[in-house]
This record gives C-alpha cells, structure tokens and sequence, in this order.
C-alpha cells in the first residue's frame, strides 16, 4: 500500500471521530469524552499529513506548530473563564486566518510557476480567501469589542448598507480579474477587501447581539476551512469544514430564534440605536414609580421563601459576581430554600455564557434551567432575584406589540410573586428598550453594582 | 477538473447534512463547549497549512506557510484544552 492510502485512511477515521465526538458533545455526560475524541483525530490527521510526500521540509512545520502550540497552551490554561467569549472569537479568527493563508499560499505558488490556476480551482482559491479573511478581521473586531477595546455598541454610520455592499460589489470584481488571470495585485485587493468587510460587518453589531456574531463566526471558520479543502482537493478539510460550519449554522439559527429575529436583521439592522421610540430615558418616567429594597430586607424575604429563582445576564459577568451568587444561593439551600437559576439562551455575550460562568463559580449543572423549563415554575416562585438581566425579562416582549422585542421569547418573571433587580441605575438595556417590569407592584430594585449587594446580601443572610 | 470539483462539491453537501443530523438538539448548558470543540476541529485548516509550508516553493510561500500552521496549531491546542478545562467545571454535584 502507497503511503498515500494510509493518509487517506487515517483520514477517513478523523472524520469518523470528529462526527463521534461531535455527537458526544451533545449530552452533558458524554461531552467532555467527545472533545477527546475530536482531539484524537486531529492527531492522527496531523500525524498522517507529517508522512505526506509532498512534504519536503520540516524545520518549518516544526517550528510552527511548537510557536502556535505552545500559545494555545498557554491561552487555554491561563484565561479566565469570564475572558471566554474573547477567547473564542480569537480561535475563530485564527482558525480562519489560516485557512486564508492557505489559498494566499497556494495561488502565489501556482503564480510563480507560471501554471496560473484553472478557473475552478481560482474560484475555489478566491472564495477561501474571503471567508477566512472576513472570519479573521470580524472576529478581531469581535474580540475589541468583547474585551472592551472597541465601543461594544452598535456602531452606526451614515449609508451603513450601502457601502457594505459597494465592498460586497469590489470583492466580486476583483474576485474575477483574480480569477481570470494571475497578478499578484489582485490578491492584495482581495486580502484588503475582505478583511475591511469584515470589520464592517461586525462593527454595527451591538453587545446583546454578539452570541449570534460569535455563533456565524464560529460557522465561518468551518466553512473557511472547508473552501482551503475544496482549493487543495482535500477531502478532510472539506468534511470537517463542513460539520462546523453545520454545527455553527445550527447554534446561529437557536439564538436567532432566542431573540425573534431574523439574521439579517441582526447583521444589517444595527439593533437599539436611538431608531425605535420605545426607547425612553429615565427622565420620562412620568408617574410610574420605582420601589426600592435594602439587602436586608431583601435577604428576610427570600431566606422565608420556598422558591428562588436567580436570573443572570451580562451584568452578573460585568461584576464578576458569580461566586457571591453561589454562595448566596448556598446560604438560602441551607435554610431549606430551593433555589434554582433560569437561563436565558441569549444570555451574555455568547451562546452558554452563564453556563460557563456558574458553573466555574461550582453551580452544579442540574439547578441551571432553561427558559422553557423555568417558565411554568414562575407560578409557584416566591422570589425571583435579576442579575444584570434586562432585556430577557422584559415583559414588553410578550404583551406590547410596539416594542422592537415584541415577540421574543422572554424568562417570564412577572409571574413570580416577587422580584428583585439588581441593577446599577434605571438606564434600558443594551437594546435600549424601556423595561416596564421595574415599575411593577411586585418588583424591588436594588441599585448599586451588583457584586456589593450581593455580598451585603450574603452578610444579611449569614446574620440572619 | 470539474468532475474532481464535482465529487468535492459532493462531500462537502452530504457532510453539512451529517452536520445538521447529528447536532439537532443541544442543551443550553453546552452551547460554549460545543461551539469552542466545533471550533477546535475547524483547525483541521491546520492539514492545508502544513502542506504548503512543507513543500519548500519559495521563501513568501514557506513564511505564509509557517504563520498558517502556527494560528491553526493555536486553534487547535488551545481550543481542544480549553473545552475540555470547561467541560470539567460541569459538575452534577459539587466536589462530584
């Protein structure tokens, strides 16, 4: 047998532990043996490739995949779990950077040996480029934004759109005077104008949209790795490109849902801006009056509850309160309290962000509930305490057909007996949107950050 | 070529169908792994990069080669680690 069909063998079995380990990843109690298996077979497809006849230098290789592992090593042990969106934003991008490397490289050796590339394997290079480029530059925009570095609003301009699509419309024309004929200056436009597209495109975006931007990234990065496929004829990139891309297209198409919005009308719609009316200032409060709650008062009622539901969003990740919140939680189980916490699937700054950031505060899994599950429940919930939610909340979702969430599925606390907010001050949301829950007759607010009431909260209930 | 193309275009279908199939329904909980480990195996990139940086065509290739296979190797170690350090902090009960 000719080294050849041992690759391509070792390559048959990668695929089939990516599609293992990607089923495994699932379910909860096979998740973790599922990424070891999707490792695994990125080993044996590495190892495999290494035994390739096309290789005819491994000084190079070497000295990239120790540089490059040795980073991913030091990121992944390092970060801390709140820094997990911009974590994954960068892997996207460089997961796209490289798969735009790859048909940069491949058209310039073609170029150069003067075999300029046939028109469908042109096409293939140039349609690689632009989703890795653009995978690349939006998810370093995503990353600014994440971490801060970048205004995580929407950013909006005059003729957004149309500008976007007159870049849409130069990336076409250059696409085909690339693939028409080899010039190097082709190749630079393209590389330029992708890479400033996706910085258009992820710039409008506003920071309660970002888990749909880093899901569709997270898609690209498989299709980016797919198009290298197609441009090398390698049937395992072109698999396992594909799976992402799946897997990253089903996650988009849950939090489109989440949030009653179609996807272009996150990418293009540069959400909470100043458009909707809607939107009204804490000045125009008119009548509509707010009660307040102190920690101890608030620590009295829920510590006499049968039930309480915590309900985090971005502004829990904000204060880095999550380890204050499980020890509050802890406190009220001690006194026979059942408490239990609703996730919102849009929730954060990317898809799972609670999750993540309870669990590394020690929240055993099963009291982590999804919206779904929680909404029948609110009925019987004595307490609901808001962390840093708002727009997931909102009830406005569900009973004002002028409000620009109206029909988004919502965690439906005014059910609740009671609930608490916590929050800095009665400014909207990342959407912008008015919240009418704040001036319900059952609800308290608490202001303040959110870390500081939670550990006077905690301080109330220990001395209760 | 375009038949190549063809079995190519082939593949790369079916396995966006075996994509959607095998990740219908996936619990909240596991969004962040999932997308982080999908993240990791879009790596594979990594396979393209290793050859055309081993194939020594010229100084710009190998260099463009080399940044290639270290941002893949970046996704790829940090990504599988990373998940896998997650997918520890999900516990049923707690010091389970």
């Amino acid at each position: 047998m000719s080294a050849a069909v041992l690759i391509d063998g070792a390559y048959l079995i990668a695929a089939v532990l990516f599609i293992v380990g990607l089923k495994r990843l699932g379910s909860p109690d096979t998740a973790r043996s599922g990424n070891m298996l999707g490792a695994l077979g990125m080993l044996i497809a590495i190892a495999a490739t290494l035994f390739s006849q096309e290789i005819l230098g491994f000084g190079a290789i070497l000295a990239g995949l120790a540089i490059g592992g040795l980073i991913g090593l030091v990121l992944a042990r390092t970060v801390q779990m709140t820094a997990m969106p911009q974590l994954v934003a960068v892997f996207n991008g460089f997961g796209g950077g490289a798969s735009a490397l790859v048909a940069v490289d491949e058209y310039i050796r073609l170029g150069e040996a003067g075999a300029s590339a046939t028109p469908d394997v042109a096409v293939t290079i140039a349609l690689s480029i632009l989703i890795g480029t653009v995978t690349f530059s939006g998810s370093m925009v995503a990353f600014g934004k994440l971490q801060g570095v970048v205004s995580g609003n929407a950013v909006k301009y005059p003729l957004q759109n149309a500008s976007n699509a007159l870049i849409a419309l130069g990336i076409l024309a250059v696409s085909g005077w690339l693939i028409a004929a080899y010039d190097p200056r082709a190749l630079l436009i393209l590389v330029g104008a992708a890479f400033a597209f996706g910085i258009l495109l992820v710039i409008p975006i506003g920071g309660a949209d970002m888990p749909v931007v880093i899901a569709l990234l997270n898609s690209y990065s498989g299709l980016a790795a797919s198009a290298a496929g197609f441009v090398l004829a390698n049937d395992i990139l072109i698999i396992s490109g594909a799976l992402v891309g799946a897997s990253g297209l089903i996650l988009t198409s849950i939090m489109c849902r989440a949030m009653n919005r179609s996807l272009a009308n996150v990418l293009f719609g540069a959400f909470g801006v100043g458009g909707s009316a809607a939107a009204i200032g804490p000045g125009a409060d008119g009548d509509r009056t707010v009660r307040e709650i102190t920690p101890g008062d608030a620590a009295v009622l829920m510590a006499y509850s049968k039930s309480v539901v915590v309900v985090p969003g971005y502004g829990l990740a904000v204060a880095q309160a999550q380890h204050q919140v499980r020890e509050m939680g802890e406190l009220l189980e001690a006194k026979g309290v059942d408490v239990r916490y609703a996730i919102h699937p849009v929730a954060g700054r990317m898809p799972g962000h609670m999750n993540v950031l309870l669990a590394e505060a020690n929240v055993p899994y099963p009291q982590l509930w999804e919206m779904e599950r929680i909404n029948p429940e609110m009925e019987r919930t004595d307490v609901v305490l808001i962390v840093g939610a708002n727009d997931v909340v909102n009830p406005s979702a569900n009973d004002d057909p002028g409000s620009p969430i109206y029909g988004m599925p919502i965690i439906e606390v005014s059910r609740a007996t009671n609930t608490i907010v916590l929050k800095r001050s009665l400014s909207p949301g990342f959407a912008g949107i008015d919240n009418p829950l704040f001036y319900a007759e059952s609800n308290r607010m608490m202001f303040g950050d959110a870390k500081d009431s939670i550990t006077e909260l905690v301080q109330e209930l220990k001395s209760l | 070529m375009i038949e190549a193309l063809l079995v190519s275009v082939t593949i790369f279908v079916l396995a966006m169908f075996v994509g959607f199939e095998v990740i219908t329904k996936v619990p909240t909980i596991l969004h962040t792994p999932l997308m982080s480990g999908s993240n990791a195996i879009s790596g594979i990139a990594i396979i393209g990069a290793l050859l055309v940086a081993g194939r020594l065509s010229g100084t710009l290739s190998v260099v463009l080669g080399v940044i290639a296979v270290a941002m893949a190797a970046i996704n790829v170690v940090g990504g599988f680690l990373v998940t896998d350090r997650m997918l520890q902090m999900f516990k049923r009960k707690e010091d389970g």
